[in-house]
């Protein structure tokens, strides 16, 4: 069951103090070595606005958690919290098999990018300056009526 | 005068020259739509990214179909789940009214 990847995003009320805030971070971080799991990466987002009102707040602190680890502890995380107020919301998605689809067709567009470059006699990366620049190509196909109607 | 020769840049893709040939008025013709993630081979449609995902949530909220925006069947559907997850987090409104 490991090899899980997980993300938790939860939004604190502005008003939270620093203290607060790191004690949350704290608890989870407990949670998650009890439990074998590894706290991959954390991320303060800062205040944000809220898209819409929650507990009467239009404003709240983001905090995402990236957590490797089983199903039973993110279980567990979303019970916890679920009971504590200080926590108006959150949310836990799994990320990993989404990321190794991500991947897949990723190396694969290059790789296939590559071999036809090399059939064509290029080189199988793009070299600087080839190609139409970035944002142009919209306007190439609409004019297909200039000069035929009078 | 022969039609279909004065036609500038003729890049390719003759769509329907009937259609040209019979004279139908002009403003019957819209831009092709096409889909933005496969245009711009944008793999990730992740619910943390805003700016990507907000285009396609117009003002009062919904999503935009598949219809008006062009995008493909594929990117539709992850593009849904990334508005859906987005808005349990208050990052997009479910309703603005």
């Amino acid at each position: 069951m490991a090899d899980r990847q997980y993300e938790l995003v939860y939004i604190l009320p502005p008003d939270v103090t620093e203290q607060q805030a790191a004690e949350l971070h704290e608890q989870i971080e407990q949670v998650v070595s009890r439990m074998h799991g590894r706290l991959e990466k954390t991320e303060n987002w800062g205040r944000k606005r809220l898209a819409y009102e929650i507990a009467r707040q239009k404003e709240g602190v983001y905090v995402l958690e990236v957590i490797d680890g089983s199903g039973d502890l993110m279980k567990e995380l979303d019970r916890r919290l679920r009971v504590m107020d200080i926590v108006i919301r959150h949310m836990v998605v799994r990320v990993d098999r989404e990321k190794s689809v991500v991947e897949r067709t990723r190396t694969r567009r290059s790789a296939e990018s590559a071999r036809r470059r090399v059939r064509r006699g290029l080189p199988p990366q793009r070299q600087p300056g080839e190609g139409r620049p970035a944002g142009d190509h919209e306007e190439m196909d609409d004019d297909r009526f200039e000069g035929t109607e009078a | 005068m022969a039609f279909g020769q004065g036609r500038s840049g003729g890049r390719g893709r003759d769509r329907k020259p009937s259609d040209k040939e019979k004279g139908q008025r002009r403003t019957l013709f819209r831009r092709r739509k096409v889909c933005k993630f496969c245009a711009d081979k944008i793999d990730d449609i992740n619910y943390k990214d805003v700016k990507l995902i907000g285009p396609f949530v117009p003002e009062r909220g919904k999503i935009l179909p598949r219809r008006i925006s062009g995008t493909c069947a594929m990117h539709q559907r992850k593009l849904q789940t990334a508005i859906k997850r987005a808005r349990q987090i208050a990052l997009i409104p479910y309703v603005t009214d």
